[in-house]
């Protein structure tokens, strides 16, 4: 005989008005609260890092290879009271701002000439294939000669490190922009600044955003290197020189805490500032998690 | 029968439509024609590959028929404007950083029609005709599907355009959603009297909003009939059958089906 699924009543209920509901909210557990914050999660993980860098530099015993942890935050914590160390950052963030500031704007000039015509897009598209893949520093020789000794030579390059992956980025954002968001933008007669400005920039506000962070990390690394590599190029040199200065003195806590410096600042743009705007933006809006 | 004006709001004439795809050039309707009035409730019908859509969005100025005209009001049609609003099947036609409210202000602003209190207060009324005024600071992601279209159907209302062009909009809600949606469409309609060029797939749905119906037959567009209707889809006495039957058979006659045989053979 085949099964056959048991005959069931059936029922029909009256609803609970919702005022009448009993059930409360479950609180979260201690561990749920803790476990839930970011900044929890991510000290901890700083923490094991720490503690392996100082576990393997004891066990190497050597601070002229590798200084302890807690050798270099000495170290940090000396050259920070001295006002050292946040001089030469400060001088270091002064050049690099500069120059990030220019290459966004040159990156949202080029990039909205590229979604305004075709021939700007061929040209964007032409000028990332070539330029983005030359390392910044390599340019550093040729802006010495065309723009001499100074500051102007270092914001160059970082104009160049930064222009490129931040309008390779918006470019793709923008091509990314829904059909149906486009045809929104054009049926309220929306035409070009306005319509970049108030449609696609907010549409491909993700992609732009990630640009902004490869930017700045390009920033970083191009800045850091042409210091290290051609010294200090005005009185006061930055950190890349600082760094340099203490390894000619062999001072290795000392260039640890300028490296330990760039991480800090690293950390510190990326979970206030970077987080900040998309906590505001993209995820306030749905269009990230 | 009354008379018919001389001057229709939109009339489209021996319009075709050709779009280019990366091998070919795709006709997508050929010589099509017809004429709405206002307050009409116009649904352009037909199976997929019919060209509805792409005629709406020729209406909405998106793209150039290169044969024949349409003229809004006496002016021909030859890029978008405000004065066609558009509701499409996406939801992701709210921009999702703009609450409800800002984006139905949002469309009055950019276009100019109105600024600041007198847009609030624009967008608000018509907010309130969906029944979303609970939900006017919230974020599109936020909603559900049929709020959603809710939203863009009030931003296309408050722009009060001379035509709302719909693009199949309540294709991507669930059925008892659509239902609902349809009622409440035809209940705008009462209190606005807007006019509207509708278009969908579904048979039942255009005899429920259309008071009249073009037949588009497919591969490439073109006009089969055009058919008023009460929407009670009763049957009919002079032709002995309901509507919707009779445009079941007219779009899925053995005539066609043999066709389509050719076609493929």
């Amino acid at each position: 005989m085949r099964e056959s699924a048991p005959a069931r009543p059936d029922f029909v209920r009256e609803q609970v008005a919702e005022h009448d509901f009993s059930v409360v909210n479950k609180p979260l557990t201690a561990w749920d609260k803790v476990y839930g914050s970011g900044f929890v999660r991510k000290a901890f993980l700083l923490a094991v890092l720490a503690g392996i860098w100082q576990a393997y530099a004891s066990y190497l015993g050597n601070s002229l290879v590798l200084p302890t942890f807690t050798e270099t935050l000495q170290s940090f914590w000396k050259l920070v009271a001295s006002g050292d160390l946040p001089k030469r950052a400060l001088v270091s963030m002064k050049v690099l701002l500069q120059g990030y500031a220019i290459g966004l704007v040159l990156a949202l000039v080029v990039t909205v000439l590229a979604m305004t015509s075709r021939l700007g897009n061929d040209l964007l598209e032409t000028l990332t294939a070539m330029l983005n893949p030359l390392p910044a520093i390599a340019l550093l020789p040729l802006a010495l000669i065309w723009l001499g000794l100074g500051n102007a030579s270092i914001v160059f390059v970082l104009v160049h490190a930064v222009m490129w992956p931040i309008a390779l980025n918006t470019h793709s954002g923008f091509q990314g922009v829904s059909a149906t968001m486009r045809m929104v933008g054009r049926n309220y007669g929306l035409r070009g600044l306005a319509y970049v400005a108030k449609i696609l920039m907010p549409a491909a506000f993700p992609h732009i955003l990630a640009g902004l962070k490869i930017g700045w990390a390009f920033a970083w690394r191009t800045l850091i290197a042409a210091e290290l590599v051609f010294g200090t190029t005005s009185g006061s040199g930055g950190l890349g020189w600082f760094i340099y200065e203490n390894k000619n003195v062999l001072d290795i806590p000392a260039v640890f805490a300028g490296l330990f410096t760039v991480i800090l600042i690293g950390l510190v743009v990326e979970n206030f500032v970077f987080r900040l705007i998309e906590n505001r933006t993209v995820r306030r809006w749905g269009m990230q998690h | 029968m009354s008379a018919v004006p001389a001057q229709p709001l939109l009339r489209v004439e021996g319009v075709t439509l050709q779009y280019k795809t990366r091998e070919h050039l795709v006709t997508a309707t050929y010589r099509v024609s017809f004429d709405v009035h206002p307050a009409d409730r116009f649904v352009l019908l037909g199976p997929s590959g019919c060209g509805k859509s792409t005629l709406l969005k020729a209406v909405g100025g998106y793209l150039n028929p290169v044969e024949g005209t349409i003229r809004l009001k006496g002016v021909e049609v030859v890029k978008p404007g405000a004065d066609r609003m558009m509701v499409f099947q996406e939801f992701d036609q709210l921009l999702p950083w703009k609450t409800v409210k800002q984006n139905v202000m949002f469309a009055l602003e950019a276009s100019g029609r109105l600024k600041g209190k007198a847009a609030e207060e624009r967008a608000m009324a018509y907010i309130e005709k969906v029944n979303l005024t609970r939900f006017a600071d919230n974020l599109p992601h936020t909603l559900s599907g049929g709020m959603k279209q809710r939203v863009a159907i009030a931003r296309g209302m408050a722009m009060e355009p001379d035509i709302l062009l719909m693009d199949e909009p309540f294709a991507a809600l669930d059925a008892l959603t659509r239902r609902k949606m349809q009622d409440e469409l035809m209940q705008l309609w009462e209190d606005t009297r807007f006019t509207v060029l509708f278009v969908t797939h579904s048979i039942p749905e255009a005899v429920r909003i259309g008071n009249r119906i073009l037949l588009l037959s497919p591969h490439p567009g073109q006009v089969k009939a055009e058919l008023g209707s009460d929407g009670r889809d009763e049957v009919d006495p002079s032709t002995g059958v309901r509507l919707s039957d009779r445009i079941h058979r007219m779009l899925f006659s053995g005539q066609d089906v043999e066709e389509d045989a050719v076609h493929h053979a």
